[in-house]
């Protein structure tokens, strides 16, 4: 098992993760930061799986979280709140929107990928801003979790916790084994030379399209996820900085593997918690950090160790 | 001759005010290899792009396999069993030697739209794989990320992607180019192993190889066929020595 090796930091993460609320962490503060962190990096995976694993890279990844996040909204104001009912609408929802837009992006590449996948999460978030019924662009509050089997045990912090976490494990194990199957080889071959796998038969667009609507699958459930955690979903969540948040932590990750999306989000949302509270000026020495780890981290943090082993080796 | 493998039916191409491909019909018999020489810029390549569907032409038809197949796409004459390799060497960089070619038993081997078992470990496809890699005398680099081969492994390991999609038809575009003189003893030696078993169509500027190894040869000047034939009827015609008058490195005179 090859790969479980290279992906063994992904696995000690998710491990620390799991620890994390019986080793001191397990105030309801860092409890909700490290959700929020399992969250996007739930969505980062996602968003890593079609930029690394199939080479496109998007820039409206954030709308999906939008389409999952509004699906808890909209169905809230039904007052349908059962788990098993929002987590499947908000998926599908997601994948819907992925399959619509997805079908029209994928029909270009590089950058105008990058701009028309832009353009599609612009306009999820103009449409979230003016939905009036659910409070526009101040946002709308959940009247509560949503239900699992009528009970409200979602509200418990530590069963929420190990539900992100859940969620966040079983996404990198499904791109995972998709990356690893035959449809991923393929997805992986389009990448890496399309024109061969063009010529030994393989049309990309329906194997591309597929990934991105997998992919919008799983960004609509951590919007499921997000929307809970927060109990608050407004238009800001799903603006295009957001969608480039996402896609700056797969690249700090590093593109590697999946725990690159991991490491990524796991940094980012960290590093930004305790820049914000040593200084208010803080986005200053972020954003230099940020150039500094894309300047000299090219395979990312996920690389690091490598990066400096080589360093080291060469004195 | 039985049923031609190809056949290429007045084929035309212009770009602009350049008719890179003027009025070409050739059939193309089973188990033949076939060898389409001409100088710098008779169109070779734009021919090898038009039989394999990179591109389009402007008129004409081309038939493979008893099939019209000159409205389709690359990718669906390859599934035809039309198997091409580019001058420029197109591998996949980040995948083993095994990987590559088990791509191309996979192409072959139903859908690829299989999401749970992972695909490294289907026997199947990499029984077929490592045929096809011993084939071209690469077995033992199977698990060599094919980015870090050297020019002339890469070339054999094209030859084996086209083996594995066991292809009626394999098209390759200067399978020697850039190859060193001892890579090309060796991959002329591989070609010729599969004379008979395999058709083949190929584009090569090294002469002396192609007069070793061709069974026809055809002569493309400025995008039109001046000749059709065996070596020796090829070796003997004036309008192909005419086409050829100046250009040192063809061996046309001599016997090789």
């Amino acid at each position: 098992m090859g790969w479980l090796r290279k992906e063994a930091p992904a696995l000690l993460l998710l491990a620390a993760l799991g620890l994390a609320p019986f080793a001191g962490f397990g105030e309801g503060y860092i409890l909700t930061l490290l959700a929020r962190a399992m969250i996007l990096a739930m969505a980062a995976v996602s968003l890593s799986f079609i930029v690394g694993g199939a080479g496109l890279v998007s820039l409206g990844h954030a709308a999906m979280l939008g389409f999952g996040a509004y699906a808890v909204v909209i169905l809230d104001d039904l007052q349908v709140v059962d788990a098993m009912v929002v987590l499947p609408v908000a998926m599908l929802a997601a994948a819907g929107f992925a399959l619509v837009t997805g079908a029209i992006a994928i029909r270009t590449s590089g950058v105008h990928f990058i701009m028309i996948t832009l353009a599609f999460g612009q306009m999820a978030f103009f449409t979230a801003s003016s939905l009036s019924g659910y409070g526009g662009d101040d946002g709308y509050t959940l009247y509560a979790r949503s239900e699992v089997n009528g009970t409200r045990i979602l509200s418990d912090r530590l069963v929420f916790h190990f539900v992100c976490l859940g969620a966040l494990t079983a996404s990198w194990l499904l791109c995972h084994m998709l990356l690893a199957s035959r449809f991923g080889r393929v997805l992986r071959a389009v990448r890496g030379n399309p024109m061969r796998a063009q010529a030994l038969g393989f049309s990309p667009y329906p194997y591309r399209l597929t990934a991105y609507v997998i992919a919008g699958a799983i960004g609509g459930a951590a919007g499921f996820l997000f929307a809970n955690a927060t109990e608050f979903v407004a238009p800001a969540y799903i603006s295009w900085q957001r969608s480039g948040e996402l896609l700056f932590m797969v690249i700090l990750g590093g593109l590697s593997g999946l725990h690159g999306a991991l490491i990524g989000a796991l940094g980012f949302v960290l590093l930004e918690e305790w820049l914000a509270h040593q200084w208010e000026h803080w986005r200053m020495i972020f954003g230099v950090l940020l150039i500094l780890a894309v300047l000299f981290l090219p395979h990312g943090l996920a690389g690091l160790p490598a990066q400096l082993g080589r360093m080291l080796r060469r004195g | 001759m039985a049923e031609a493998v190809l056949a290429l039916r007045s084929l035309r191409k212009r770009f602009g005010a350049l008719t890179v491909t003027d009025d070409v019909s050739l059939d193309v018999a089973p188990g033949e290899i076939h060898a389409i020489i001409g100088p710098n810029g008779a169109g070779k390549t734009t021919l090898i792009n038009e039989i394999s569907g990179v591109l389009p032409i402007d008129s004409g038809r081309i038939l493979f396999a008893g099939r019209d197949v000159t409205g389709l796409p690359l990718h669906r004459r390859a599934r035809l069993g039309l198997a091409r390799s580019f001058q420029i060497t197109s591998i996949i960089p980040a995948f083993s030697a095994l990987e590559n070619t088990a791509l191309a038993v996979q192409a072959g081997d139903g859908t690829s739209f299989r999401f749970f078992r992972p695909a490294a470990t289907e026997r199947r496809l990499n029984t077929a794989a490592m045929a096809a890699l011993d084939q071209v005398g690469l077995a033992h680099r199977a698990a060599t990320p094919a980015g870090a081969m050297s020019h002339g492994e890469k070339r054999q390991l094209e030859l084996a992607i086209a083996l594995a999609t066991q292809p009626r038809l394999l098209l390759l575009d200067e399978p020697l180019a850039g190859a060193g003189p001892e890579e090309t003893e060796r991959l002329v030696g591989l070609l010729r192993g599969l004379r008979g078993r395999y058709t083949i169509v190929l584009v090569e500027h090294d002469m002396q190889a192609v007069f070793a190894m061709a069974d026809r040869i055809s002569v493309l000047v400025y995008g039109r066929l001046i000749a059709t034939g065996t070596p020796d009827r090829i070796r003997e015609n004036p309008e192909v020595r005419a086409a050829y008058l100046g250009e040192d490195d063809i061996p046309l005179m001599a016997s090789c």
